[in-house]
């Protein structure tokens, strides 16, 4: 079923602090959407993860959190946008433990496992855009 | 700058961690940790991230990291009151929290370290805590 997005909210991912006020803002609208304790933990997680890859590999960028439903269920969808070099090789970079900076290459891993639904796109040099969806 | 105070308690050190860390106060928390380790002959460091929401794999790093530079200067780490719903997230996450004790609080985490430090040969005698 499509997505129909409820409400959107976007956010500029430029210095540190940012990556705070990003996981502020998801859990704000996870316990507003109803999302259980568990949920929200793994949702924000998964998003500070993000956020600071955005900062990190490229450059600084932007979040977009939005509200979404597909008819039966609602849920929280973060998409992570930057025009960063972007990542060479998509599947090594979802493999647990690789990095090419000095993080623990949990970030992109991890954060699909913490999700419902994960979509990566890169292009090198053009930039990296991570959307990841949690149902309710 | 906004910093997280380090309490002295005995030969123990201990830190409650009560607000959302930005990357940069979790560095400096590292810093200052290990200087005040060596100022006061710490044996032992309690770290309450009870009042943590969430631990990403920054902020686990950052603990394996205080955990890992105690030891070289002849300190035991014990995290203590890790919430539920972030031990859950921790496991999905994949972050290894290798070398890190826990505890569910910090008196269990006091007896941990106790023991802890009957191991490593520290009897624990100058402290003054039983």
């Amino acid at each position: 079923m499509a997505i129909r997005v409820v409400s959107a909210e976007s956010m500029e991912i430029r210095v540190s602090d940012d990556i705070v006020l990003v996981r502020q803002a998801v859990r704000k609208k996870s316990v507003a959407l109803g999302f259980g304790l568990v949920d929200q933990t793994k949702v924000v997680t998964a998003s500070s993860e993000l956020a600071r890859n955005t900062l990190d590999y490229g450059g600084g960028g932007k979040a977009v959190l939005e509200l979404v439903e597909n008819g039966t269920r609602s849920g929280l969808r973060i998409t992570f946008e930057d025009q960063g070099p972007g990542i060479p090789n998509i599947e090594l970079a979802l493999t647990d433990g690789y990095t090419t900076g000095n993080g623990m290459g949990l970030g992109l891993s991890g954060a699909k496992r913490l999700s419902h639904e994960f979509e990566l796109w890169s292009k090198p040099g053009e930039g990296t855009r991570v959307s990841i969806l949690r149902w309710k | 700058m906004e910093r997280i105070p380090i309490l002295k308690m005995g030969e123990y050190l201990l830190v409650t961690i009560q607000v959302d860390m930005h990357d940069r106060l979790a560095l400096t928390l590292q810093d200052d940790l290990t200087e005040q380790i060596v100022k006061h002959r710490a044996h032992g460091v309690l770290i309450d991230i009870s009042a943590l929401e969430i631990v990403d794999s920054f902020i686990g790093r950052m603990l394996a990291s205080i955990a890992s530079m105690a030891r070289l200067l002849d300190a035991e780490t014990v995290v203590v009151g890790m919430q539920p719903a972030v031990a859950i997230t921790l496991v999905e996450l994949g972050l290894p929290m290798k070398g890190i004790r826990t505890a569910l609080d910090v008196e269990k985490g006091m007896t941990a370290l106790r023991s802890a430090l009957l191991e490593a040969g520290h009897d624990g005698d100058s402290s003054g805590i039983r």
